[in-house]
Formats: structure tokens, sequence, C-alpha cells
């Protein structure tokens, strides 16, 4: 087993501090309000789910924590700054990956020269020589097709390298948008045993998904979004064990 | 009359256009890439992208003249000036109407090229200039029926190597593959701590640096330059870069010398009474190729952006 510097002591330790905090958050696209009057929080080491229908406003909520939105209204902060107003690649460079909705990996790229730009704005050529081991290590395919374009892998291929990619910048805080999507079951399985790998190692993980079972199979905690509204939040075994939860969700 | 049209395509003529073609599509190759890799990452028609050939052109003549450099300072200098033109007409016109509408950002560029040819008949004078360049790339060669001077020789060099050092940037520098990347995704691209501007600037200083090449090779070949020396070449260098398939550094060269040969040979096989139609025959090309392969011909399908 090779170290490990995807993230910083092996232990997984769930402080008090909260690292990212939204507070009254307001966004949305024209006329569309997206997020109305969101707060929520995630701790160092935490892993958080963000969970809600098609259209729930999820993906907006990442889009304001990477900075690719500005919020019309509230606070959005990590280890204590206001980010609401700074650029998306200064809040790359204070530790937030944003590993977005529907992969986006550079499809014209090779997936060597895709993981290399998530490294982009590193300067530490041993650690991002570790960083790729461990990824080549949990996404063994990615080595075996390092310089095939990416545009020529599979769904969940892609989807390992869009998680892999993010993980090359180090991140404090790793984003993730559905994961799952359009994938078949046997591939979510793998990603989500990567997932829960990385929580176990400490990483600390703001993950989206409409697949609220899986989620909350692996979650600390997590926020039901809906129409924009936080309808509910807790603890992921107390929400998955909710009858509304049950029933709106998880198909019970 | 038949007899004459039968001589002019002999096989020595055919390899004199062959030489013509793939001289000025050297120069149309410098310039498509300007205009492909901007609009790569800004979906920015720039048609004020002729106009800093122009601008190269007058630096290095003002250079010659002033300081007496030699002519490889003079092309250097002369880069320098158009590059920093680029990023500040990038600054001043193109990024306060960034994101906005396709057409919006087109009619900026034509605004900005109007300015610019403008200001150097004001500046300059509408008149035509002398432009010398040093007698040593005049030295014309005759081998077997075939005429060249060491500026057909030099334009074609230059060319191929700068293209080739652009290839080893985009394909080797974190800098050249996050150009690449923010091509094809901007907002990937953000997400990966890639700062847009910088790269933005980077495209225009290497696409204004090749336009200024490509307008000191052509005020050598022709011996005089005017402020409007940018707009026919420019437009034929965006021809190229659509034939090329827009977006992409290897179409743009491509399309440059597809559409340099095209355009010499096409003229040079036409009875000399229809020649006064060039450009008309570029263009009725350029409309031929988009039928035949709408994204031209290294351009991907998917050109829309997530
Ligand atoms: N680019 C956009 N322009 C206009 N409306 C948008 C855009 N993106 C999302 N929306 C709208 O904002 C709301 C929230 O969308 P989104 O955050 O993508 O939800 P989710 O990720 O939960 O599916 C939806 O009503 C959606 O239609
Ligand atoms: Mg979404």
């Amino acid at each position: 087993m090779c170290e490990l510097s995807i993230h910083e002591s092996g232990e997984r330790q769930v402080t008090s501090e909260p690292l990212l905090v939204l507070e009254h958050v307001d966004a949305g696209y024209g006329n569309i309000q997206a997020l109305d009057d969101v707060s929520l929080h995630v701790k160092q080491g935490e892993l958080v789910a963000l969970l809600g229908a098609n259209g729930a406003g999820k993906t907006t909520a990442l889009r304001v924590i990477s900075g690719l939105m500005r919020p019309r209204k509230g606070r959005v902060s990590f280890q204590g700054r206001d980010i609401a107003r700074a650029g998306v690649h200064e809040i790359v460079q204070m530790g937030i990956a944003h590993c977005p909705e529907g992969r986006q990996i550079f499809a014209r790229l090779t997936v060597k020269e895709n993981l290399r730009m998530g490294a982009y704005l590193r300067r530490d050529p041993e650690g991002v020589a570790r960083d790729l081991e461990w990824i080549f290590e949990h996404f063994p395919v990615l080595r075996d097709r390092l310089s095939q374009s990416a545009g020529t892998l599979s769904g969940g291929e892609q989807q390992m390298l869009a998680i892999g990619r993010a993980l090359m910048s180090k991140p404090t805080l790793l984003l993730l948008d559905e994961p799952s999507l359009g994938l078949a079951p046997i591939i979510v399985d793998r990603i989500f045993k990567v997932i829960a790998q990385l929580k176990e190692q400490g990483k600390t993980i703001f993950l989206v998904e409409q697949n609220a079972f899986k989620a909350l199979e692996i979650a600390d905690r997590a926020y039901v979004l809906e129409s924009g509204r936080i309808r509910m939040k807790g603890r992921a075994q107390e929400l998955m064990a909710n009858e509304d939860i049950k029933h709106a969700y998880l198909g019970g | 009359m038949q007899r004459k049209g039968f001589e002019r395509v002999s096989g020595t003529y055919l390899l004199q256009q062959l030489i013509n073609g793939i001289s000025l599509g050297s120069i149309y190759a410098l310039v498509a890439i300007g205009y492909t890799m901007v609009y790569g990452i800004l979906r920015l028609i720039n048609f004020a992208h002729g106009d800093i050939l122009m601008v190269g052109a007058y630096s290095a003549l003002g250079l010659a003249m002033s300081l007496h450099l030699p002519f490889w300072a003079v092309l250097a200098g002369s880069m320098l000036i158009a590059a920093l033109t680029g990023v500040l007409v990038e600054r001043a016109a193109f990024r306060p109407v960034r994101g906005a509408p396709e057409e919006v950002t087109m009619i900026t560029s034509l605004a900005v090229s109007i300015f610019l040819e403008n200001l150097g008949t004001m500046v300059l004078s509408p008149q035509p200039r002398k432009f010398l360049v040093p007698d040593y790339l005049l030295v014309i060669h005759n081998w077997g029926g075939l005429t060249f001077n060491n500026m057909t020789i030099l334009i074609v060099v230059l060319a191929v190597g700068l293209m080739l050092a652009l290839t080893l940037f985009v394909t080797r520098t974190n800098l050249g593959i996050a150009m690449r990347a923010s091509s094809e995704n901007l907002q990937a691209a953000q997400l990966m701590g890639i700062n847009i501007n910088r790269i933005v600037a980077t495209a225009f200083i290497i696409g204004s640096g090749l336009a200024a090449v490509a307008g000191v090779m052509l005020g050598g070949q022709y011996g005089r330059i005017d402020p409007l020396m940018g707009f026919v070449p420019g437009l034929k260098a965006f021809v190229a870069a659509v034939i090329g398939g827009i977006g992409n550094i290897a179409g743009a060269a491509v399309g440059g010398y597809v559409l340099g040969l095209a355009e010499v040979l096409l003229v040079g096989l036409l009875p000399p009474s229809l020649s006064g139609f060039r450009d008309a025959f570029v263009f009725i090309f350029l409309i031929l190729m988009l039928l035949i392969r709408p994204v031209g011909i290294l351009g991907s399908v998917e050109r829309g952006r997530a």
C-alpha cells in the first residue's frame, strides 16, 4: 500500500470547526430563483450530502460555492473567509475542488493531460506524483488509458477521471455533483466505494446526489433541498429512517 | 489560344504555382492561427485581427527607419509591438463584452477593425509606403525554370518553424495545455484553477505576434505597405480558419495552406480574363468546402460548450 497524500493525516477526525458555511443564500437565473434562503455547513472531515429531486437547486448550490455563480444574497465562507466575491481560480487555490455535473472532462485532451490540468496550480511534483499513484490504485483503468484522449473513455471511466482530476488539486474540500448520474449500478458501487474510502482517510466531502439511498449510506449528515429551500436536515441514519424521506426519495 | 492554354499547365508551371501557393498559404496559416485561438477560447470572431498584421508591418518599418536594427531584430520588435497592441485591444474592447452574445462581440471586433484602419490612415497617411528588406532576402534563385527569392524561403521556414514551436507549446507546457482545455470547456478549465484572463492574454499575444510576422512578410514581398493592407489577408485567413475547422489550431494551419494553394492554382489555371475575380473564387471555394464539410477539415462536430 502506498502512502496517502491525498489528505493530510490519514486519520479521520470530525472537528467542530465548520470548514464551509452558507448563510441565507439566494441565487438564481433571470427570474428563476434556484436557491431561497439556504443555510448549511460542512465541518472538517465530514461527508455531507445534499439531496433533492431534479431541479431542486443542488447544482446551483455547488456553483455558488465554487464561484461559478454569484449569490444574490447571503454569505459563503470557507475557513472563515468570505468567498462569495472571489474568482473561480482563487477559490480553487484556497482548496476547493468542484467535480461538476456531467463530468465535463476535456474530451480532446488525453487522460494524462486531464489529470495534469487537475494539478494545474500545484508546485510540489513529488506530492503530485504520489496523488497520481493513489488515483491509479483506486481507478486502475485510468493508468491503462493514460495516453488515450479522454473522449474515448466510457461514461464510468469518465466519471473516475473527473473525480481523479478534482483530487489532483489536493483539495481541502471536495464538491461532487451527482457522480452516479447515468451510470450502471456496478460502476456506481465502485465509485461510491472510493468516495467512502476518501471519507475514511479524512477528506472533507460535500456530495450532491439524486440517489438518496446511496448517498445516505456513506454520509455523516445530509440536507434535503426542495424547490431551492432546505426542507430537512439531520444525521444520515435518522434521515434514512424518516418516513417522509423514505416515501419521497427512497421509494419506500 | 488553345495552344497557349496548354503550355500554361506544363509541369514546371504547376511546380512554380505550388511554390507560390505554399508561400501564400504560409501567410494565411500564420494569420488564421490567431483567429482560431481566440475563437476557440472566447467564441469571438475577431475581425480586427487582420489590422494587427498592419500594425506589425508599420512597427517593423518604424523600427527599421528609426533604430537601424538588423532585420531579425526588426521582426522580433514588430512581433512584440503587435502582441502589446493585441493585448491592449482585448483589455479595452473585448473584455467589457465578454460573455455577450456572439453577434455583439463580432460587431465590437468590426468596430475595432474600422477604428484601427482609420487611425492608421489618419496618423500614418493613406499613402502606401516603401517597405524595404535587406538585399540578401531579394536574391533570386532560378532552378530549372522555377524562380523564387530568399524571401519566399524565409516565409515558409519561419511559418513552419513558428508552427512547430506553437505545437510544442500547446502539447508540452502547462500553459499551453491549459489553453487547449480552455478552448474545449471554459467553465471546467476555470474549475482547474486556470485564470482565464491569463489564457486569453496568451492567445492574443501569440496570435498577434504571428500576424506581425505575416505583415512583415507581405510587406517584404510587395515592397510596400498601407493602412488597409490587413483587410484582405485578414478576411482570407478567417476563411482559412473556417475551412480548417474554426477553434482548431492544426486546422487553421491546414486551412491556410489549402486556401493558399487553391487560390494560386485556381488563378493560374483559369483563363487570364477571369483572374481578376480571384477573391470571388476564394469565397466560392469556401462555400463549396462548407457544403461538403460544414465543421471544416479538422473541426469536430460538437462545437457547443457545456
Ligand atoms: N443555466 C440556467 N438557466 C436558467 N435556469 C436554470 C439554469 N440552470 C438551472 N436552472 C434552473 O434552476 C433550478 C435549479 O437547477 P439546478 O441547480 O440545476 O437543480 P439540480 O441540480 O438540483 O437538478 C431549476 O429550476 C433549473 O431549471
Ligand atoms: Mg444538478
